[in-house]
Parts: C-alpha cells; sequence; structure tokens
C-alpha cells in the first residue's frame, strides 16, 4: 500500500463506514470492527513508509498548498494515528457488548443521590423495582436506540480524529477540530441522563466558542502571512505583534479545548457522565487533539515565538493542573470522576512538555517523553474508564466508598485498575514510567530543577488516588453482594489494554526514534553523558 | 544472549509463571496449589544451583532487552547477584512450605500465593540486575507485589499498615527515581560493575556524587529501615506471619540492604566512595540505626514487633560493613545479608508458630513455652543466640569480622557500638529464652489447637528446623569452601583486587 | 473603494467578537447563549472578509472567502446542534439555564415528542 492510498485510507475509511452505520443500524457493530482492522493496517503500513521514507506528503486533489489540502504524515502524526487506532479498536472491542449489557437506568438500592428523602424508602424502592422490571423492555429499546446512534457518531469521530492528525495547514485543523467537538458532545450527551445532557451542553459552549477563537486567530494568521500552510509558515513568519495576538487567540480556545488548567472545568462532569466507551475516547483522544495542535503551532509554525517566558507559563498552568487534578481526584466519591480528574491532572504532565523541549539541551528527550506520555495516558486512562464501565454494570453504582472487597467478585477489573494505575504513577517499566523518565532527565540537565518537584510530587499525589481506590478492593467484605455479570469481552479489553500500558515502556525507544523524524525539536538523547 | 543468558530468564520465570498459574487457580484447589508452589521454588533452587557453578567458575551470563532509549533492561550474574539470589531461592523454599501450613483455611490463598510468588519474582529481579534501570524497575516491583501481601487480612489495621507501607516506599522510591535519572544524566547508561564506574567523574562532579549518594542512600534506606525511615517495618506486623518472614529476611529490607550494597561496591565503588567522604555519615546513619533499633526492641512486648526493631537494627549491620572500607567489613557485612536472613526467618517462623499453636502474641504470655513446644523453642534459641553473637553460630562470624575489619580501618567506635548491639540484643533476648525455658507454664494457653502428635503442624515445624540448622551450619562450618563466607569472600576479593 | 475601509470592518468584526463572547458568559437563558456564539462567528468571519479586501484597487482574495463559507456551514451544524441539546436541556431540567450542580444524578431523560405543543416560545 502506497503512502498516499494509507493516507486516503485513514479517512475515507471510516467515514464511509460511518454513513454506513447510520444508514444500516444493525450493521454497526460489524462496521466498527472492520473499519478497526483496516485502518490499523493502514496505519501500520503509512508508520512502516515514515520510518524508512521520511515525512510522507499527499496533496488532495492534486492541487497543493495554498489552496488544496495537503495531508502530511511525520513521526508525531504517525504516533498520535497509532495511539488513536489501539484506543478505537479497544472500543469497538468493548462496545460490542456494552451497550445491551448495561442497564443505566437501574434504580440505586441505597438512597441515591440523597434528594428524595422519604421516610417510606423501602416501599419506595420496593415500587421503583416493580417499575423497573415492569419497564424493561423499554429500558432495552432505550440501549439499543443508544447503541443506534453510538455506532455512526464513534466512527465519524474516528474520522475527524484522522483528518485532525493528517492536516498540514491550520484551517484545515480548525474544521477537523469542529467536527472532532461535535461528535464528541453528542457522544457525551447519548448517555441521556440529565447529569449528561447538561454536561454536553456546557461542553458545547466551550467548544464552539474555543473553535471562534482559534478561527480568529486563523484569520489573524492569514492577514499577516498570507499563506496556512504549516510548513509555508515555518519558513517565513516572522514574530510581531500581529502573530503574537494570532497565537495568543489560538492558544486560549485550544487550551479551553484541551482542558488545562484554569479553563478545565468542563471536563469532570463531561467525561464522568458518558457513556464508559465515550468517556475513554474522550479523555484518551479528543483532549489530546487540541494539545497536538498547540505542538504543531508553537514547536513548527511559529517556533520564534516560544520565548522562555511563555514556555514556563505552559508549565506553571501545568504544573498548576496536576496539583488541582490530583488533590481533587482524591477526594472524589464516584469513580468516574475521579478518573476524569485524573486526566486533568494527566494533561498537565503533557504541558510540561513546552518549557522542557522548547530549551536547547536535552529537548528532543523531553520532546519524546511527552509525546510516550501521551501515549501511555491514553492506553491506562482508556483502561480506566472501561474497567469503570464494568464495574458499573457489575456493582449497579459507582460510589467508590461503596465498591469494599471488590477483588473477590471482580478480580479481573481489580487488577486492571492496579495496572493502569501503575502506568498512571509512572512506576516501571510502564509506558508511563518511560515518559516520566525522559522528561525528568531533560529537566535535570537543564538545571530546571522545579520542574522535577512537580514531577516526583505528581507521581505521588496520582498514587494517593489511586491506592486510596485500590484499598477499597482488598477489605474483608462478610457476604459480597452477587453482582452482574460482565460479558468476557468487555473485561478482557480491558485488562489487555492495561497490560500494554504497563508493557509498553520497552517499546519506548522504539517510540522514540519515531517522533524523531520531521520532529522540529533536534538533540541526543539522555545517556549521552556529560563526561568531559 | 547466551545460554547462560537463559539461564537467569528462568530463575526470573520460575516463580513468575508459578504465580500467574496460582493466580488462576480457583480456591478449592489446594494440592495443586501446593504442589505449584512447591515446584516452583524447587526448579527455582536447582536453575541456582547451577548458576552458582558458573559463576564460581568465572563464567557470567547476560540477557538484555531494550527498554528505555539507550538504557537496556537487562539481567546478569555476578557474584553479589549469586549471593542475593541463593538466599532468596533457598528461603523462599521454606517460606512456602510454611506458608501453607500456616494459611490453611484461610481464604484467598489463591491471591495469596500468586502475590507471594510476584514478590519473590521481583526479588529475584532484583537480584539478578545488571544495570540501575532494571534494579530500580524490580525495586518498584516489589513495593506494588508485597502491598496486597500486606494488606491480605482486609482489616482496617491491615489497610493502615498497608497505607503507611505505600506512603513510606513509594515516596523513597520516588527519591531512589531521582537519584538514578540524575546519575544517569551525569554518566550515561549505569552498568553494575566491580569497582564501580564514576571514577572518572570525581574530579568534575565532586559535590553532586556526593548528592546523589545521599539520595540513593535516602531512597534504599526506606525499605532497608534505616532510621529514621523505618517506621513502616513495626506497623507492617499486622500481616500474616509467612509474610512479616518474607519481608524480613528475604525480600523487602534484604532489597533494600542489597541495594545499598550495590551502590557502593558497584556502582560507586568502594574506593571512589571513601574518596567522596561519603561512607562515614553512612557508618554514622548505621550505627544510629543499631543502637535505636535495638532499644526500641527492648521496650517491646508483641514478640512481633520486638523481632521487628530487631531487624531494624540487624540489617543496618549490612549496612554498616558497606560503610566501612576494607575487605574485612565488606566481609563482614555481605555475610550477615546471609547470616542476619536465616536468623531472623527462624525466629518469625517461630513466633508465627507460637501465634498460631497457642495463641500467644506477646513475651509476657510466653512463660513456659519451652515445655509445651520444644522443637520450636529450641531453633529458637539458636537462632536469638546468633543474634546476639555467641559462637559458633553464624552471628559470631559477622561480628568478628564486622569488629576487626573496623579495627583495621581506623574505626574504633565502630568496635563500641558493634559491641553495645551485642549487649542489647542479649538484653531483649535472653529474657525471651529464660521465660521460654525456665517459667512454668500457664494453667490454659490464649487459643489453643492441637496438631496431632507433632507439638504443632509439620509444615510449621520443618521450616525453622531447617533454617535454625543453617543457622549453625553458617557459623561452624563457616571456614570451610562451603559456607556464605566462603562466597563472601570470594565477592570481596573480587571487589579489592589491584 | 477607499483604503480606510477594510480597517474598519475588522475593527467591528472584532468588536462584535467581543460583545459575543461577552453575552456568552453574561448571559444565563441558553437561546440568548446560542446566539452570542452566533454572533460571535459573525464578527470572525466579517475578519476574513475584511482581510479578503486588505489590498485596494484589486479584486478581493479569495481564499478567506471560502473559509468564510466553510465557517459558515461549520456554524450552522453547531448551531443546529446547540439548539437540539437546549431542547433536551429543558427538558431534563425543566429550565432554559444550565445548572452549575454536578450531582445533577442519573434519573434518565425522556425524549421530546415532537408532535406535543410546547409552551417555551416565550421571552427567548
Amino acid at each position: 500500500m502506497t503512502a498516499a492510498w494509507a493516507i486516503a485510507s485513514l479517512i475515507l475509511l471510516p467515514l464511509a463506514a460511518s454513513a454506513l452505520a447510520f444508514a444500516f443500524p444493525r450493521r454497526g457493530r460489524w462496521l466498527a470492527l472492520a473499519t478497526a482492522l483496516t485502518t490499523g493496517v493502514a496505519v501500520v503500513h503509512l508508520t512502516r513508509h515514515v520510518i524508512t521514507a521520511g515525512v510522507q506528503v499527499h496533496r488532495a486533489g492534486g492541487w497543493g498548498a495554498p489552496l488544496g489540502i495537503d495531508l502530511r504524515a511525520d513521526g508525531l502524526g504517525v504516533l498520535m494515528l497509532l495511539v488513536t487506532s489501539l484506543i478505537g479498536l479497544a472500543v469497538s472491542l468493548y462496545a460490542q457488548s456494552y451497550f445491551t449489557a448495561h442497564e443505566p437506568d437501574r434504580p440505586r438500592e441505597t438512597g441515591g443521590s440523597g434528594r428524595e428523602s422519604d421516610p417510606s424508602a423501602g416501599e419506595k424502592s420496593r415500587s421503583r423495582l416493580a417499575s423497573a422490571a415492569a419497564n424493561r423492555p423499554g429500558r432495552e429499546a432505550e440501549a439499543l436506540h443508544r447503541e443506534r446512534y453510538f455506532w455512526p457518531l464513534f466512527l465519524f469521530l474516528w474520522t475527524a480524529l484522522n483528518a485532525l492528525f493528517l492536516s498540514s495547514d491550520v484551517f484545515n485543523l480548525y474544521v477537523t477540530l469542529e467536527l472532532v467537538g461535535f461528535a464528541a458532545v453528542v457522544l457525551v450527551a447519548l448517555a441521556g441522563t440529565r447529569a449528561a445532557v447538561t454536561a454536553a451542553m456546557r461542553y458545547l459552549f466551550v467548544s464552539f466558542s474555543a473553535s471562534l477563537f482559534y478561527l480568529l486567530g486563523v484569520a489573524l494568521v492569514y492577514g499577516q502571512s498570507a499563506t496556512m500552510d504549516l510548513p509555508s509558515l515555518a519558513a517565513t513568519s516572522r514574530p510581531g505583534p500581529t502573530l503574537f495576538v494570532a497565537l495568543a487567540l489560538m492558544t486560549v480556545g485550544l487550551i479551553a479545548k484541551a482542558a488545562l488548567f484554569p479553563l478545565h472545568f468542563w471536563l469532570p462532569p463531561a467525561h464522568a457522565n458518558a457513556p464508559a466507551p465515550v468517556s475513554a475516547l474522550l479523555s484518551a483522544l479528543v483532549v489530546k487533539g487540541s494539545f497536538y495542535i498547540l505542538l504543531r503551532l508553537w514547536f513548527e509554525a511559529f517556533p520564534a515565538l516560544l520565548t522562555p517566558a511563555v514556555a514556563q507559563l505552559f508549565g506553571l498552568l501545568g504544573a498548576a493542573a496536576i496539583l488541582w487534578g490530583s488533590l481533587n481526584a482524591l477526594f472524589q466519591t464516584r469513580l468516574k470522576l475521579l478518573i476524569a480528574y485524573s486526566t486533568v491532572a494527566q494533561l498537565g504532565y503533557l504541558f510540561l512538555l513546552f518549557p522542557l523541549a522548547a530549551a536547547r539541551e536535552g529537548g528532543f528527550a523531553a520532546w519524546s517523553g511527552g509525546l510516550i506520555f501521551l501515549g501511555a495516558h491514553a492506553c491506562a486512562k482508556t483502561a480506566m474508564f472501561l474497567t469503570a464501565g464494568n464495574i458499573l454494570h457489575a456493582a449497579g453504582h459507582d460510589r467508590i466508598e461503596d465498591l469494599d472487597g471488590m477483588t473477590h467478585v471482580l478480580p479481573v477489573s481489580v487488577f486492571a485498575l492496579g495496572l493502569s494505575g501503575m502506568s498512571l504513577i509512572g512506576l516501571p517499566p510502564s509506558s508511563g514510567f518511560a515518559g516520566k523518565w525522559l522528561l525528568l532527565g531533560a529537566a535535570i540537565a537543564q538545571g530546571q530543577w522545579w520542574w522535577v518537584a512537580v514531577i516526583l510530587v505528581g507521581s505521588l499525589l496520582a498514587a494517593a488516588y489511586v491506592v486510596r481506590l485500590l484499598a477499597h478492593a482488598f477489605t474483608r467484605v462478610g457476604e459480597p453482594g452477587m453482582p452482574n455479570p460482565i460479558p468476557p469481552v468487555m473485561e478482557g479489553t480491558a485488562l489487555a489494554l492495561a497490560l500494554l500500558a504497563v508493557a509498553m515502556g520497552f517499546a519506548s525507544h522504539w517510540l522514540a526514534e519515531l517522533v524523531r523524524v520531521g520532529a522540529p525539536v533536534a538533540g541526543a538523547m539522555l545517556g549521552g553523558g556529560a563526561t568531559p | 544472549m547466551t545460554g547462560r543468558g537463559l539461564l537467569l530468564l528462568g530463575i526470573l520465570l520460575s516463580s513468575f509463571v508459578t504465580g500467574l498459574a496460582i493466580f488462576f487457580l480457583k480456591e478449592e484447589r489446594h494440592r495443586l496449589r501446593t504442589w505449584l508452589n512447591l515446584l516452583g521454588a524447587a526448579v527455582k533452587l536447582v536453575l541456582v544451583a547451577v548458576l552458582l557453578q558458573g559463576i564460581y567458575q568465572g563464567r557470567t551470563g547476560s540477557i538484555s532487552v531494550e527498554f528505555l532509549p539507550g538504557i537496556p533492561f537487562a539481567l546478569g550474574a555476578d557474584a553479589n547477584s549469586v549471593l542475593f539470589v541463593t538466599l532468596s531461592s533457598v528461603l523462599w523454599f521454606c517460606t512456602t512450605l510454611y506458608a501453607v501450613g500456616y494459611l490453611e483455611d484461610s481464604p484467598h490463598r489463591s491471591r495469596f500465593f500468586g502475590f507471594f510468588s510476584l514478590c519473590v519474582t521481583a526479588t529475584t529481579g532484583i537480584a539478578l540486575s545488571a544495570n540501575l534501570v532494571t534494579f530500580l524497575t524490580f525495586y518498584e516491583l516489589l513495593t506494588v507485589a508485597t502491598y496486597p501481601l500486606i494488606v491480605h487480612r482486609g482489616t482496617t489495621e491491615a489497610l493502615r499498615g498497608g497505607r503507611v507501607y505505600l506512603a513510606y516506599t513509594l515516596a523513597g522510591g520516588a527519591i531512589l527515581l531521582l537519584a538514578v535519572v540524575w546519575l544517569h544524566s551525569l554518566a550515561g547508561p549505569v552498568v553494575f560493575e566491580e569497582r564501580g564506574i564514576l571514577q572518572p567523574l570525581i574530579a568534575s562532579h565532586r559535590t553532586e556524587l556526593q548528592a546523589i549518594f545521599l539520595l540513593f542512600v535516602i531512597g534504599l534506606g526506606v525499605k532497608a529501615a534505616i532510621v529514621p525511615l523505618h517506621g513502616w517495618l513495626p506497623k507492617a506486623m499486622v500481616a500474616p506471619a509467612p509474610v512479616s518472614s518474607l519481608l524480613h529476611a528475604v525480600a523487602v529490607v534484604k532489597a533494600g540492604a542489597f541495594g545499598i550494597v550495590r551502590i557502593v561496591y558497584d556502582v560507586y565503588g568502594a574506593q571512589t566512595a571513601a574518596t567522596l567522604g561519603v561512607l562515614q555519615p553512612l557508618a554514622i546513619a548505621a550505627a544510629v540505626t543499631i543502637v535505636y533499633g535495638s532499644l526500641r526492641a527492648l521496650s517491646q512486648d508483641e514478640l512481633k514487633k520486638r523481632l521487628a526493631y530487631s531487624t531494624v537494627s540487624q540489617v543496618s549491620y549490612v549496612v554498616l560493613g558497606a560503610a566501612i572500607v576494607g575487605p574485612v567489613a565488606t566481609i563482614g557485612g555481605l555475610a550477615h545479608l546471609v547470616h542476619q536472613g536465616v536468623m531472623k526467618i527462624t525466629l518469625f517462623f517461630c513466633a508465627g508458630n507460637y501465634a498460631e499453636t497457642l495463641g500467644t502474641h506477646r513475651v509476657s504470655e510466653m512463660n513456659g513455652v519451652g515445655r509445651r513446644m520444644p522443637w520450636t523453642t529450641a531453633a529458637f534459641t539458636v537462632a536469638a543466640l546468633g543474634m546476639i553473637g555467641v559462637p559458633p553460630l553464624a552471628g559470631y562470624v559477622t561480628k568478628w569480622y564486622l569488629q576487626k575489619g573496623a579495627i583495621q580501618a581506623g574505626d574504633q567506635w565502630v568496635a563500641l557500638v558493634l559491641g553495645a548491639s551485642s549487649l542489647l540484643n542479649a538484653a531483649y533476648f535472653l529474657p525471651i529464652l529464660y521465660r521460654a525455658w525456665f517459667n512454668p507454664p500457664p494453667e490454659r494457653w490464649p487459643a489453643e489447637h492441637r496438631f496431632g502428635r507433632w507439638e504443632t503442624h509439620w509444615m510449621l515445624l520443618l521450616p525453622p528446623l531447617a533454617t535454625a540448622a543453617l543457622v549453625v551450619w553458617a557459623g561452624v562450618f563457616a571456614e570451610s569452601p562451603f559456607s556464605p563466607l566462603a562466597w563472601v569472600k570470594l565477592i570481596a576479593a573480587r571487589e579489592y583486587a589491584p | 473603494m477607499p483604503d480606510a475601509d477594510h480597517r474598519i470592518y475588522l475593527l467591528a468584526g472584532a468588536a462584535l467578537f467581543a460583545i459575543g463572547f461577552y453575552s456568552l458568559l453574561a448571559q444565563a437563558h441558553l437561546l440568548r447563549r446560542i446566539m452570542s456564539l452566533n454572533v460571535m462567528g459573525g464578527g470572525v468571519f466579517l475578519v476574513f472578509i475584511a482581510l479578503a479586501a486588505r489590498t485596494p484597487g484589486v479584486i478581493p482574495d479569495p481564499v478567506p472567502q471560502a473559509m468564510v463559507l466553510t465557517g459558515i456551514v461549520v456554524s450552522v451544524c453547531a448551531t443546529g446542534l446547540a439548539l437540539a441539546l437546549a431542547d433536551r436541556v429543558q427538558a431534563a431540567t425543566g429550565s432554559v439555564e444550565l445548572e452549575d450542580d454536578e450531582e445533577a444524578g442519573d434519573r434518565p431523560v425522556p425524549r421530546p415528542d415532537p408532535s406535543a405543543d410546547r409552551k417555551d416560545t416565550h421571552s427567548a
């Protein structure tokens, strides 16, 4: 398969599958799996091309920049595509059984959110159970209805993500960013609950307004440089007030979409109230898309504007995110909210890449470290959310305090949580560790000791909330309640991803070499030694 | 990758595969689980014996796979590794037998033995690491694998103990990570090599190397229970006795001590460390720990807690040996790694026996146990006397070498510390022995179980007898070529050879 | 066309953007917030069109105009989506303002019946 075919199929295949899934809802599951496999093949081929032949460019329609749309694949882009394929495959497998297995309208046996305080609680719950049983056909219809729209939306999101990672000019990035946003918003609302719909509305406001900030920035960029193509911008742009304002506007918008502190407020409710596979997609991929664009803009298109002050500011916001997110995660009562706040914290690590990669020495180590961390987080967070979905299904709730004795009845899920927790904390040999190692090495080599402290403290905080969660698994329970059975493919997918997150540390040298292709940051890796 | 490299992999996998297999076993398959456990332990012993012979003849092996950019994940074996891995394999075998007997009728044994095996795998990995990053990996994996063992009982106390344990060890791990990354940024990939690799950097990076050494000691000192980083150890006594035995004698504390040994001899090198002036502070820290641990042990009535503080004190003998320059002190310290292991594990086995058979947890309840459980108490006596340093038992050999080495190196004050420690050991062990043998037993024991003809279950009786025998052998046959001491002399010779 | 024209439109576009953004933050009613988004969008498009006319005396640059067209399409889709979602929010919460509450609960939302007569056509 040539690179051009690979690139084209990465966008066209999921798009076609999405349309087909919309037209033939009952084929949705199968279409998703087929897409996962075929795009997986395409990504592998593209990776091969990029490694052997360098950056690949495909001029759509033969037009070429500045009027045509160029699709470009370099090391960074291919890494993102690989991660997308992997997570997409996992979610396709998981969601095969998720919707029909999951019963979101199960009434809570123990008082629920505490809003209804009535003395006849027992009678009320009994009658609720009775009416729930009577409504079972209705609930199944609801679940099928939800699933019917999940598949085309999921495949559409996949298309938009692939297109985003292949785009080579700032306007196309805007379009794909918007498409990703739309798909994500609707997927959040798919859960159908009041909280989900509210969170989706809020997310839509943030997303749309942020995109408009970005678009305004694009306008200013065009006004200044008369081009929107990233390589051309890199070659011809000169720093000046207009560009600075443009970049500031774009950054504000992208930071909001990437949920960097302090514009992260929309993320926890959205990720926590969405269905589990959607939460996974959001945390693992959607927010990373905006981060990716930030990387492209600051490192590739306008590196001259990335002054030390700006880089340190990014790092500062990242550090604040790590602290704020971790502390909040520690005090959550619901599992999915804990995981969502953990995402806020882990995204902070990514922004540490700015001060560390922008420096002269050890820049590439930080660049590859941050990207490896991104991939690690995607796998681990997906595994966590999928596991949370399993637990929610099995236990009927996700209140952490009431998950005592989990390990007795859900050992596989607890193991998956433990393994993904290992990657989040950054314990060796996980890929989270590999990313952290590289970032630490860069920070020490550059003498930026405060980031060293931030990274280490962040790991300990992550350990705190992971352990808090897992400790409940080991408590002695008199009589563990009988959980609902979980389809094995759901547990298996979560576990496989968690294992991958831990084992991928061994692929870190390969990943580092991959992102070296077309990297905007040069330099040797850590370990070159400073022996004079 | 050589054939010998595959041997290393096999040693590692023997417990890993066992652990995985046991995880999948249903709770009811007792016999199968026991057989798997013992089979895994036996296979490991055999492979380690093969390795031992090979290293003795000077043949080394290694196996590695790419890990971080520029840094491989590598297993290798040198004399130091073999010392540690032999110790852990032998003691694992004994502890497995003991644990099977101890946990009869306990719930969740598959989970327990699964993590048990993973724990030993991590320890083996620590022993067989060929470079610092691999060491760090297994070191942290050890932390992860031991947590479920500590909280096994699931009580509030157990969970609290586990939380404290993780707080200490993960924080220590973070500091250790910092030390490792910093050192790599200065020196490139750090491989374990006799006499260390940092000699060329002394001139240019003196203060940094000193700072890194401090970080190493703090990071490793948590597991090695150096005062004031020892706080987790007494709290972790809430775990079942086999776990305590494992933690104290085989795995966690030894891993910390072994780590310090590696840093001093195979990363910095004894001469380099001496030149940097970092060994004196280390010796002082070790001495403080030795005395403090013994003092705290005096005031403990709970037997396991008393033994816990004794461990805090005794493991620092190893650190002390590493901190004094000279082959004789090295021999003393390294030998104590083995000796303390067998002695302490015997003591913990016996403590577990008392708790299981008679329900006695406290020293004050131990009146006359010698009448009721003579064999166990005999093993206890042997080990206790060894700890005190009575010839010709193992502990005496160690102390003799340490004293001699200290005096040779000009650190006379160390000899005083060692003497004081022996006195304190006597002070907290002899009363127990007196009570056990010479006091009349109470009317009724707190919670007695009868185990048939023998004084206790045979699986609980055999291990302490076996390890007590090892204590005797290591001492009496110390000067023969078949003792741990002989092996340690080999290590010292290679470290200090010109 | 005089030269100063395009700069006025630039400023107007920026002003519209700012007004729209302020309104998005300050208003609570869902429909008003959606309209604010449209105003913001309008501002951005105006900027683009002004840029198209930045060189006096020649025909305007078609590239920004193409971008505006794309932008309008995106904006229309977003508005449609927002309106549908606002409808759902109203059905779920009974209010036309977003609630602040995170623990809004997991009660399901009934699907709105398109044929039912709705009484929310007031004070939009």
